[in-house]
């Protein structure tokens, strides 16, 4: 069932752009995002809210900018792989941390790391360029040199095999007994615990495990964008990380890559004809969302699938 | 040599009442409405815009002692028109939601405000110094003080003690107490939890604004305001345990010390300073200073 829906938004999102080649680019970003919401989303699984997953995803970025800088790694691959590894320790690390915090006090805490981070990619000037940011080159891949017009297809398709590919392993992970107890952990973890399954071990292989995801997001932003901001980690960026996994719905795992993609394409149109109004936009959107959508847009397309299917 | 520290301490304390009316509001709509109020530093930032915006109107009318009205006047004015329309049409909504739902409803409310403030007040930063000179400076033992940090310090302890008053003896502060405790048991009583509700967070929303209001003569108002300070109140909040208003005066003290401890040793830093202590008191006591633990759920 899932997999079918992936597979679908994966021939759509491979066709739009020949169609509409500006979609290509919005498309990368998306893709990006929605991986950062997918982690998101997968701790919502477990009841856990993050508002501070914007780390990971500056950890990503900011990991690719500096094995770029002066040429230590410069293939595409590699540098996904590298990235990837570095928002997975950080995950760890932290995550040794929170796993002994619940509800809103892991919020909190979340936020605060994220704040910290922020504020030392603002103030370390000689490191990190301060508010001016790092410029991302474009990669290699596999030796090959590349120029900007030829790596844009070739990241655009790259990242639709990545959505699929995530998309599908955390579906199984989610299904997988590990997956199950993770929901556990929401409905009732002194049951889990009385199961002999240790509640914080579960946490934490999922905070680890959306922390790559939030990483390998910001790669893929980093490369796409050519330039990052220490904004990256900024808490409003977690907070679209959540709305992205609600608006998309939490209950599958495509949804957190229509809600990135549907965020984008409203992003894109708002900086066109209303460009200080695209926050307030999207807040209305999130809230009519939420109001009339519980199930958020993924929920929607499912339901009207089975209306067609019962006429 | 002891007298050094005395213009950090007051500076720190001055810090630490702005902080406090935002905390203690954030802290009060938390306990009675159980909502983490993302959107409570947007209205910090519009009572910061409205007190500058209205003060210059009053002072260019009556002079600038009329301008000093403004600082009330404004976050009264925000209270009474947000405070009940946002708690009618949004909150009661979410009362009952997942938090995930709760905050993020409550982000979509930060998002909006954000840019209504935009659309109102535009990009350009704003600033009223007038308040703040009228009261000019006093010397006490040849340290230079300025007289309107003593007022706000003043003040924050008002409102502490003022809000431990009323929520002890008056009326509206019992039935408060009585909504906290058990929401379902009040109703039973006869209490009208929905009326407690309008108020609780239109007195939430009045502290957030009248932080703002107070602020704006020291420092400028200009976009970004609201989501700064809302990690800000947070961070005390979560030190002094949510729902405490002596853990968010507590918090508020020991945050505003540290971080003009931080401006004259290492100004780079102060940003992180209220982040740093909220790490090390939660790591401490997991559920803040004055917090304590909820039941588990079996």
């Amino acid at each position: 069932m899932v997999f079918r829906h992936i597979i679908g938004l994966a021939v759509a999102a491979a066709i739009l752009p020949l169609a509409v080649p500006w979609l290509g680019f919005v498309f990368v970003l998306a893709v990006g995002k929605g991986l950062a919401a997918l982690g998101v989303a997968m701790l919502l699984r477990g009841g856990l809210i993050s508002i501070g997953h914007a780390l990971y995803f500056a950890v990503g970025a900011y990991a690719t900018a500096f094995l770029m800088r002066d040429g230590r790694v410069q293939d595409l691959l590699l540098l996904l792989v590298l990235s990837t590894i570095t928002a997975t320790m950080a995950g760890l690390l932290v995550g040794a941390f929170m796993v002994r915090y619940r509800a809103i006090f892991f919020a909190m805490l979340n936020l605060a790391v994220s704040m910290v981070f922020f504020t030392l990619l603002s103030k370390m000037y000689h490191l990190t360029g301060g508010t001016d940011g790092l410029r991302v080159a474009t990669p290699t891949l596999l030796g090959f040199e590349l120029s900007r017009a030829a790596f844009n297809p070739i990241l655009q398709y790259g990242s639709l095999l990545l959505m699929v590919g995530t998309a599908l392993i955390v579906d199984r992970y989610l299904r997988s007994p590990l997956g199950e107890a993770l929901s556990a952990v929401h409905s009732n973890e002194v049951r889990l615990e009385y199961l002999g399954v240790s509640a914080r071990s579960v946490i934490l292989i999922a905070y680890t495990a959306s922390a790559a995801l939030a990483g390998l997001g910001g790669a893929v932003t980093a490369m796409a964008v050519g330039h990052i901001v220490p904004e990256l980690s900024y808490w409003t960026i977690s907070g679209q990380l959540v709305l992205i996994a609600v608006l998309g719905g939490i209950g599958g795992t495509p949804g957190a890559f229509i809600g990135a993609f549907f965020l984008e394409l409203i992003r894109t149109f708002a900086v066109g004809f209303a460009a200080d109004a695209w926050n307030a936009i999207i807040g209305i959107a999130l809230l009519v969302v939420i109001f009339f959508l519980p199930e958020g847009l993924y929920g929607l397309l499912m339901r009207v699938r089975k209306q067609e299917k019962a006429q | 040599m002891l007298s050094a520290y005395i213009p950090l301490v007051v500076d720190g304390l001055a810090d630490a009442a702005l902080i406090f009316f935002v905390a203690v509001g954030l802290t009060l709509v938390f306990s009675v409405m159980r909502i983490l109020n993302v959107a409570h530093g947007s209205f910090y930032a519009l009572g910061a815009y409205a007190s500058v915006v209205i003060g210059i109107w009053l002072t260019g009318r009556g002079g600038p002692i009329l301008g000093l009205a403004a600082l009330v006047v404004s976050p009264i004015l925000i209270a009474v028109l947000l405070g009940p329309l946002i708690e009618r049409t949004l909150l009661r909504w979410t009362y009952g939601r997942p938090e995930a739902l709760q905050i993020l409803v409550t982000f979509g409310l930060f998002l909006i405000l954000e840019d209504a403030q935009k659309l109102l007040f535009g990009v350009q930063p704003y600033s009223n110094a007038a308040p703040m000179q009228i009261f000019g400076i006093s010397q006490i033992g040849g340290i230079v003080y300025l007289n309107y940090q003593l007022l706000l310090i003043a003040m924050a302890i008002g409102v502490a003690i003022g809000l431990r008053l009323m929520l002890k003896h008056t009326r509206i502060g019992k039935l408060i107490v009585a909504v906290v405790a058990d929401q379902e048991v009040a109703q039973t009583l006869g209490i009208d939890s929905s009326r407690v509700f309008i108020l609780a967070f239109s007195l939430g929303v009045f502290l957030a604004a009248l932080g703002g209001a107070l602020a704006s003569p020291t420092v400028g108002v200009a976009p970004g305001l609201g989501s700064e300070t809302i990690v800000l109140a947070f961070a005390v909040a979560a030190i002094g345990g949510l729902g405490q208003i002596e853990g968010a005066a507590l918090a508020a003290i020991l945050v505003g010390l540290t971080r003009s401890a931080a401006i004259y040793f290492a100004p780079e830093f102060q940003p992180v300073a209220p982040y740093l202590v909220m790490l090390a008191v939660l790591l401490v006591r997991p559920y803040g200073l004055f917090g304590s633990v909820g039941l588990r759920r079996i």
